[in-house]
């Protein structure tokens, strides 16, 4: 599928981004790294804290700077570094390369313009359509997102949506110009299980037909399985694990990928106490030194106190920012 | 939201008839006889005391002496008259338009200054200009309009033209036209200017930090249109909101600026009203001021309908 020649769509180069507070220095982002190809979908997984919203904002250049600075490395779209581009390069090319949607689209749409201004203002803008014309673009695009009654409904405000037909106004925004990078920060996060699930569908089915490449940012391994082609994972603002969704899920390949994937509760298993991992996530404005794993991981030695692990090339396909990894790979065969 | 305006209209009524009792009382209250000083240091002969005492019913019972008032209001539309006879309806349209043309100009003077300042501060936020915007605002409010009233109209009315030859702010009085309105409406929107501008600042600061804001510029929205479509749109609602309560504020603090600067406006007339007891007077220059203030606060929960598409009114 990949080739070495071959532009990648988008490419995380040692990406380092810092938030100066006045609490002191918080490292949010540590040297990042990883490319999508057109077409594909990375999932990248993390809890709170790990990095992977800022990473996206980053990408997206919607970070507030100050208190965020990115203080290393690339972002480059298509070839070209966007951190290297004017401000209102980096405008162009939102919405009409790069599309973004959140977690919460309550909060994430304006509550005093309706929908379909929110929508058409796409059109109007990016485009210089009139009125008229925008507007029924936007009405196409909420039948496309299968929002009911579109007709109707795109001059109703957003609190007179409900969650899931919300997101779906973000969806129709996101895709309004046909991006070629769809980054979707937590899209199901704030929404009921069968909602979650309709949301999930519709992205796949929107990235089908239209070949756009799709980041979805989750802390949820259930949702990625069906969906991504790859997956990222993160812990404290590092990549610690990457890989292709099968073999990851079927052996993964650092010790905290592993502890996530042992704490999904499953139903074989009723009865018995739930897997967690041990410790708490730690603060990104104190890190553990070497890897920043080391006071939670199982498999630690001495050396991952004061030795930072690179990213192991495990295979061809895969790596692994742990110094032991075979010994957590052997594990999992097992 | 019509009904509910005519229901907000209604309950304005008893407002009304409750302000014109209670100011009736406290006037009534105040010592001294209105017709024995009408003649100032000479005292008017008893025949005269007399004559007018019966004619505005000065030595009837309290409650008889109200009746004779409302009743008059209520059914011939007649507010009464000084006890010189000048009837107060016609003090009133004269003093209103005085006051109307001072509180206009002052909101105006406070919409522009204060949310140009706020919104200035608001993007600047921690750096020199924003801090310079917080200090002077912070001298503003606490500075008496009596102070400010008194300097402005030395510096700016007596020294300018004494210094530059120039007769540009007219030291009192509303002989030129609007321009004598110019220095008193700025005095008079001193307070709200200051109030204003931190409300802005305050209220457009926490909208650029909303999602949607962030939204917006994911959109690909260029930072001015995200700014003045997207953020200032929702800022400015509670900025409104103050600006039309404000109106009855700035017609009640007229009281000291007409009196600095000598306009025969509403303010004037009341404080006359209450030195020489002239209790129609007061009554009517009272209840006008409430009824302004009745009216702009529904106007302003109807703005507030218009303005956030959230808000409904049954």
């Amino acid at each position: 599928m990949r080739t070495a020649t071959e532009t990648p769509l988008l490419a995380v180069d040692d990406l380092h981004v810092e938030f100066r507070t006045r609490a002191g220095v918080v490292k949010a982002v540590n040297g990042v790294s990883y490319s999508l190809n057109a077409g594909e979908t990375l999932a990248v997984l993390g809890e709170s804290g790990s990095g992977k919203s800022v990473t996206a904002q980053a990408v997206m250049g919607i970070l507030d700077t100050p208190p965020a600075a990115v203080t290393g490395g690339q972002i480059r779209f298509k070839g070209t570094d966007l951190l290297q581009l004017s401000e209102e390069a980096r405008t162009r090319i939102r919405g009409e390369g790069i599309a973004m949607i959140f977690q919460d689209a309550l909060s994430a749409l304006n509550p005093v313009f309706t929908v379909g201004w929110q929508i058409s203002e796409m059109f109007r803008v990016h485009r210089g359509m009139s009125k008229r014309d925008a507007m029924k673009k936007a009405v196409e695009l909420m039948d496309r997102v299968r929002i009911p009654a579109a007709r109707e409904r795109v001059n109703d405000y957003p609190h007179q949506f409900s969650g899931g037909m919300r997101q779906r106004i973000m969806i129709a925004m996101a895709i309004a110009l046909d991006p070629e990078l769809l980054i979707a920060d937590e899209p199901t996060t704030a929404l009921d299980v069968t909602v979650q699930a309709q949301i999930m569908e519709l992205l796949a089915e929107l990235r089908r037909e239209s070949g756009m490449a799709l980041i979805l940012i989750t802390h949820d391994l259930g949702v990625v399985a069906d969906v991504a082609d790859r997956i990222a994972v993160m812990y404290g603002g590092r990549i610690v694990e990457h890989a292709p969704v099968h073999d990851l899920y079927r052996s993964p390949a650092h010790p905290y990928t592993r502890g996530l994937l042992e704490s999904i509760p499953r139903v074989d298993l009723k009865g018995r106490e739930l897997h967690a991992i041990a410790g708490m996530p730690p603060s990104p404005l104190d890190l553990p030194g070497g890897c920043a794993f080391h006071p939670r991981c199982p498999y630690r030695r001495a050396a991952c106190a004061s030795d930072v692990p690179p990213l192991y090339q495990v295979g061809w396909t895969r790596g692994s920012a742990c110094h032991y990894w075979r010994e957590v790979l052997d594990a999992g065969r097992r | 939201m019509g009904r509910y305006a005519i229901r907000r209209l209604l309950q304005a009524v008893p407002v009304l008839l409750g302000s014109t009792l209670l100011i009736f009382l406290i006037v009534f209250a105040l010592p001294g006889d209105p017709i024995v000083s009408l003649g100032g240091d000479r005292r008017p002969s008893p025949s005269v005391v007399e004559v007018l005492t019966e004619q505005y019913h000065l030595d009837e019972p309290l409650l008889v002496q109200y009746w004779h008032y409302i009743g008059g209001v209520l059914f011939r539309a007649d507010l009464g008259s000084t006890y010189q006879g000048v009837p107060v309806a016609d003090l009133l349209a004269s003093t209103f338009q005085v006051t109307l043309r001072l509180t206009l100009m002052a909101l105006a003077i406070e919409a522009v200054v204060g949310v140009g300042l706020g919104v200035w501060a608001a993007l600047r936020r921690g750096k020199a200009v924003d801090t310079m915007i917080l200090a002077a605002t912070l001298v503003l409010v606490s500075v008496p309009t009596l102070v400010t009233g008194f300097v402005l109209q030395l510096v700016l009315g007596v020294k300018l033209k004494q210094w530059t030859g120039l007769d540009v702010f007219p030291v009192s009085g509303v002989g030129d036209g609007l321009r004598g309105y110019i220095l008193p409406a700025f005095v008079l929107a001193g307070l709200s200017i200051a109030y204003l501008a931190r409300l802005a600042r305050t209220s457009l600061a926490e909208v650029l930090r909303a999602d949607y804001i962030r939204t917006a510029v994911a959109k690909g929205m260029p930072r001015g249109r995200v700014i003045t479509r997207h953020a200032l749109r929702n800022a400015l609602i509670p900025v409104v909101t103050y600006l039309g309560a404000d109106v009855g504020t700035l017609m009640g603090g007229a009281v000291i600026t007409e009196g600095i600067f000598n306009l025969p406006g509403l303010g004037n007339l009341l404080f006359r009203g209450v030195y020489e007891r002239q209790q129609p007077v007061v009554v009517g220059v009272v209840t006008l001021l409430v009824l302004v203030y009745i009216v702009c606060n529904l106007i302003v929960d109807m703005l507030y309908a218009v303005l956030d598409p959230r808000i409904r009114y049954e």
